[in-house]
């Protein structure tokens, strides 16, 4: 090999993407694969069991999660304008749509709380009283899937929380928009994860 | 020390033992080669002051043949492997009329199950005997193999045997004798405290003496 | 997510030595180069503990009937009652062996100290991209270590259904005699899935992200690459392993019904979801190994590694079929047989890329000028011993023969040849060849040599005979072979492996002494002391806070040795230009 071939050539390095976007990308696969761990099981358990899964909306109160997910919905929608206005300089829209999103995310929260009291205490299942994670594989699947789902989404209300008080300290502008657009892909993922749980667990 | 394989007694031993013996020289042949070519470059090649090594980056054609040759080997290899793995275990290969036995395990034992003089499982001259498991030589044999708690494998190594009893789950599992004798079911997956002495023994019969057989369990069985 | 937001990137650093207390320093140290020997001494106290838990195995296994064990006495009632180990804690060692040596002594020296010490140091930047995740990936295994030593003194021990915890017995106390200790050592994967999977953030987004001007994808020294397709395994299987640990650990204590037959759950899908998990687990535990093996080899040869490029290939190839052939650990489970002849099509074709490797190692010793030294004597050990485990599993590759040798001593011979003789081979290795780059000392040759012999020779003397016993058909895992028929006659192979582990534990000690000894009485260190090319041995020994005075520029592949065109010296450096160092190279 000649060396007047590569000698000197110096490339550029890395990806044309800031560090901290990558490292999120990247975390972002191995939570698919933490979530498809369990969907995959949800999937198996379900074809393996069929008959003891409930009629949708028999046990589950599909309404309510319904507008549970149209909140989750409008918080991603109200992230992206929080990146916007960051991107624009626009203090007061970067203040006002995060908390936007934070609150949307709590509410979120809240109403899984509220489903979760619902079902334990009041909801029947074969019989007996209350629907818990030891109902059977539905229970069990649906308790797991939502619960964890719930522990991400309460992970990123936490960050949002903490990336508003920074709003309201100046910390974001247009030149520094990386936090938001990084809190803003971990959030819409945490979204995606939901439509697709509220398809399989209580749509299908 | 005796390292071999037990004595084979049954029909599909004979394969998986030959099956055996060719790997072991193809590996072996292999093991030589490599191990002999790594001592021979570390005595030939060993440092030396001023010596300078050859510069190379590789080459294509060394490769390409180091790619090729172990892979059509394997490939051989695979797909003989495939044939016999079918013969022994795949669904369409199971006998139709074969002598069916019942065989539960449970920590830390095996229950086998007898069809009686009928043949057939599932009627009223079924019995069940503990850790004794006797069936008749040159006579396709299948067991229901289920389990009660945990995971347990059944392993007559004379019989080159082995299927994991899985709870929830009957799975078949046929094989022939092909001579008399005395052995043993073993255990082979992790099951808990007695894991070590779950264990069975194993008789195979003539055709008549099973029968004679049977006809004296049965009544004890009934009482 | 708070932290990767917070966090500076790691080429902010300044590389002048700031004021740091000693807490930041050495305990609470975001520099790659600490926790990369932090985790170094971590992994070699578990190393520790992993082969006493051996040990106290093979007595049993040896001298079944025989008690009288010695020091038996320390030991609590529920584990050696008047000197005989009891079945109970036979399990436990069992298990516990198997898991303290893979998930933490192997797995994180492999990628926890070398991921650390090498990415930065030989990509040419100042530290990882994430140092403060970096930092958390190695406090997330304290808790793990912690809880796993305390799992042995809870009522009912530690973990006994063995490293690969199938479902039910794992996950039913009344059937297994172990409630805590097994949710204890489940905690313990999900802290180190976690730890695990922090660090591979770091060392992907480090490697895609952070080198140094002109150093390529192709440029890329071995190490980085195999370390590189190990975090990507890490990253996509670990996940799926936590998931299913949780869902385990819900069985044993909420009362769901995951893997449970008898609430219609399924005791093959934890095994499905195991080995899924389970097979890029063994890439993992073996890509990094080859990496310092073609380091070492072509280093200690005087050659650049043969065939750097099919090198590459094949690891990526193995990274991607390894998450395909997960099912040739379950060929005698129950599932379905004609699944089993799609895993064995997988499984022989992943046999390719290792076959492959071996090759292309014997091509960069051939017409070398090889430097015998104890760091090349474990990579060359590592090359003879890995070709022996990669043979033996064509055994158990072919479904027929697997029948007879699946769960006998055959298969263990089969993963230590892999494990030890291959990952622990290299890793010792390793440790020769960098321990000058970290501590700025050499450690002792004449006693790194002795180790080298002793380990394998008593390594081979342990192994080897598992192979026949294997035959034999001893089955995994059992405290008192004696009792069976076919297993009569075994005793005396029993044995000598049980002396021979006992010396090669013992040889431990050696290296262990060499280690700490070598620290304060090696001799010093020059910078380069292999005269090496790669990059980390452009800086001094041991590298300073931030690695570079000066950011390095990368010219040309990682393993110039003995270019013909380079005078006075067989090496070039990857910043070093050749038309400077030699003028007649340049002029071609």
């Amino acid at each position: 090999m000649a060396y007047a071939a590569t000698a000197g050539r110096v490339p550029e390095r890395g990806l044309d993407v800031y560090t901290q976007k990558v490292g999120m990308w990247v975390f972002l696969c191995s939570e698919v694969m933490f979530f498809a761990g369990l969907i995959g099981s949800y999937v198996v358990l379900r074809f393996g069991a069929a008959d003891t899964w409930a009629e949708p909306g028999a046990v589950l109160n599909v309404r309510v999660t319904a507008f549970n997910t149209f909140l989750l919905i409008c918080s991603s929608v109200t992230m992206v304008k929080a990146f916007a206005a960051a991107q624009a300089g626009d203090q007061r829209g970067i203040q006002i749509y995060l908390l936007g999103t934070t609150i949307l995310g709590a509410t979120f929260l809240g109403v899984q709380v509220y489903e979760y009291t619902e079902l334990v205490l009041h909801q029947s299942w074969q019989g007996s009283h209350g629907f818990t994670p030891a109902a059977g594989l539905y229970g069990a699947t649906f308790f797991t899937m939502t619960g964890f789902h719930g522990f991400h989404v309460l992970l990123g209300v936490i960050c949002l929380a903490w990336a508003t008080i920074r709003a309201w300290r100046g910390h974001w502008g247009a030149d520094n928009t990386h936090g938001i657009e990084v809190l803003g892909l971990y959030w819409h993922f945490v979204d995606l994860v939901w439509i697709i749980l509220f398809t399989i667990v209580y749509l299908i | 020390m005796d390292w071999a394989l037990p004595p084979n007694y049954s029909t599909f031993g004979v394969v998986i033992d030959q099956l055996f013996w060719i790997i072991l020289v193809i590996t072996g042949i292999a093991f030589l080669l490599v191990e002999g070519g790594i001592l021979w470059f570390c005595i030939k090649y060993r440092g030396r002051e001023g010596a300078k090594a050859h510069y190379t980056h590789g080459s294509n054609r060394m490769e390409i043949i180091w790619t090729v040759i172990p892979a059509i080997i394997i490939a051989i290899l695979g797909a003989y492997s495939a044939l016999v793995w079918d013969d022994i275990k795949g669904s369409s290969n199971r006998p139709a009329d074969a002598l069916e036995f019942l065989v539960v395990g449970k920590q830390f034992e095996w229950n086998i199950t007898y069809p009686g003089m009928d043949r057939t499982l599932g009627t009223e001259d079924d019995f069940t005997v503990r850790n004794q498991f006797h069936f008749p030589v040159n006579e396709d044999v299948t067991i229901l193999l289920e389990s009660e708690d945990v995971i347990h494998s059944f392993f007559i190594p004379e019989l080159r045997v082995k299927q994991d009893a899985v709870p929830g789950m009957t799975i078949p599992v046929w094989f022939d004798a092909t001579q008399t004798g005395n052995f043993e079911i073993a255990c082979a997956e992790l099951c808990g405290l007695g894991h070590y002495y779950m264990m069975a023994s194993v008789t195979v019969h003539s055709a008549a003496d099973f029968d004679a057989w049977q006809a004296s369990q049965a009544p004890a069985a009934a009482q | 997510m708070a932290t990767i937001v917070a966090e500076a990137t790691g080429q902010a650093i300044l590389h002048e030595e700031h004021e740091q207390s000693f807490l930041r320093k050495y305990i609470f140290s975001t520099d790659h180069k600490v926790i990369a020997i932090q985790f170094l001494i971590y992994t070699l106290f578990f190393l520790m503990i992993g082969g006493l838990l051996a040990m106290l195995m093979r007595y049993q296994i040896a001298w079944p009937a025989r008690g009288q064990l010695p020091l038996g006495g320390i030991f609590p009632e529920s584990m050696v009652a008047s000197g005989y180990i009891l079945p109970e804690f036979y399990n436990a060692l069992v298990t516990m062996h198997g898991s303290v040596m893979v998930f933490l002594a192997i797995m994180p020296m492999l990628v926890g100290v070398w991921a650390n010490y090498l990415i930065p140091l030989q990509l040419g930047t100042h530290d990882m991209a994430f140092p403060r995740l970096n930092m958390l990936s190695f406090w997330l295994m304290v808790p793990a270590g912690i809880l796993t030593l305390a799992s042995f003194f809870v009522i009912g021990g530690a973990a006994g259904a063995g490293w690969t915890l199938y479902a039910p017995l794992s996950a039913r106390p009344d059937l297994s005699g172990v409630g805590l200790g097994q949710i204890m050592w489940l905690a313990a994967l999900v802290f180190i899935g976690l730890s695990s999977i922090l660090g591979s953030v770091n060392y992907i987004t480090t490697t895609i992200n952070l080198r140094a001007p002109g150093m390529t994808w192709m440029r890329m020294p071995l190490t980085i690459w195999s370390l590189f397709i190990t975090a990507i395994l890490a990253l996509l299987a670990m996940p799926v392993l936590s998931a299913a640990g949780i869902m385990l650990v819900f069985d044993q204590t909420i009362g769901t019904s995951f893997f449970l037959p008898e609430g219609g759950g399924q005791p093959l899908l934890w095994q499905h979801l195991f080995w899924f998990f389970g097979h890029p687990e063994v890439y993992i535990l073996i890509l990094p190994a080859m990496g310092f093996t073609s380091e070492i080899l072509s280093a200690g040869s005087r050659k650049p590694v043969f065939g750097y490029k099919a090198m590459v290939l094949a690891l990526v190839s193995i990274a991607f079929l390894g998450f395909i052939v997960w099912g040739h650990h379950m060929f005698q489970s129950g599932m379905n047989p004609m699944l089993g002849l799609t895993f064995t099509v997988s499984t022989l074709f992943i046999a390719v890329p290792s076959a492959i490797k071996t090759f292309n190692w014997m091509g960069t010793m051939w017409r070398g000028n090889l430097q015998l030294h104890t760091a090349m004597l474990f990579a060359i050990g590592f090359v003879a011993m890995f070709a022996i485990g990669g043979l033996s599993g064509v055994f158990m590759a072919s479904t027929p023969v697997d029948i007879y040798i699946h769960d006998t001593y055959f298969i263990v011979a089969h993963i230590h040849y892999v494990l030890f003789g291959g990952s622990l081979f290299a890793l010792f290795g390793a440790i020769y060849f960098w321990y000058p780059k970290m501590f700025g000392r050499m450690m002792d040759e004449t006693m790194g040599k002795i180790h080298f012999w002793l380990t394998f020779v008593f390594f081979n003397l342990v192994f080897f005979p598992m192979h026949g016993v294997g035959m034999v058909g001893m089955m995994r895992r059992i405290y008192d072979s004696t009792g069976y028929a076919h297993l009569q006659g075994i005793e005396d192979s029993n044995a000598l492996i049980t002396w021979a582990a006992f010396g090669l534990f013992a040889s431990g000690f050696l290296f262990a002494f060499n280690f700490f000894w070598s620290l304060k009485k090696g001799r010093k260190a020059e910078a380069n002391p292999w005269n090496a090319t790669t990059l980390e041995w452009q800086t001094p020994s041991p590298p300073k806070h931030g690695n570079w005075e000066e950011v390095p520029v990368v010219y040309h592949g990682p393993h110039e040795y003995s270019h013909p065109d380079v005078e006075d010296k067989d090496w070039l450096a990857q910043n070093e230009r050749p038309d400077v160092v030699s003028p007649a190279a340049g002029s071609h």
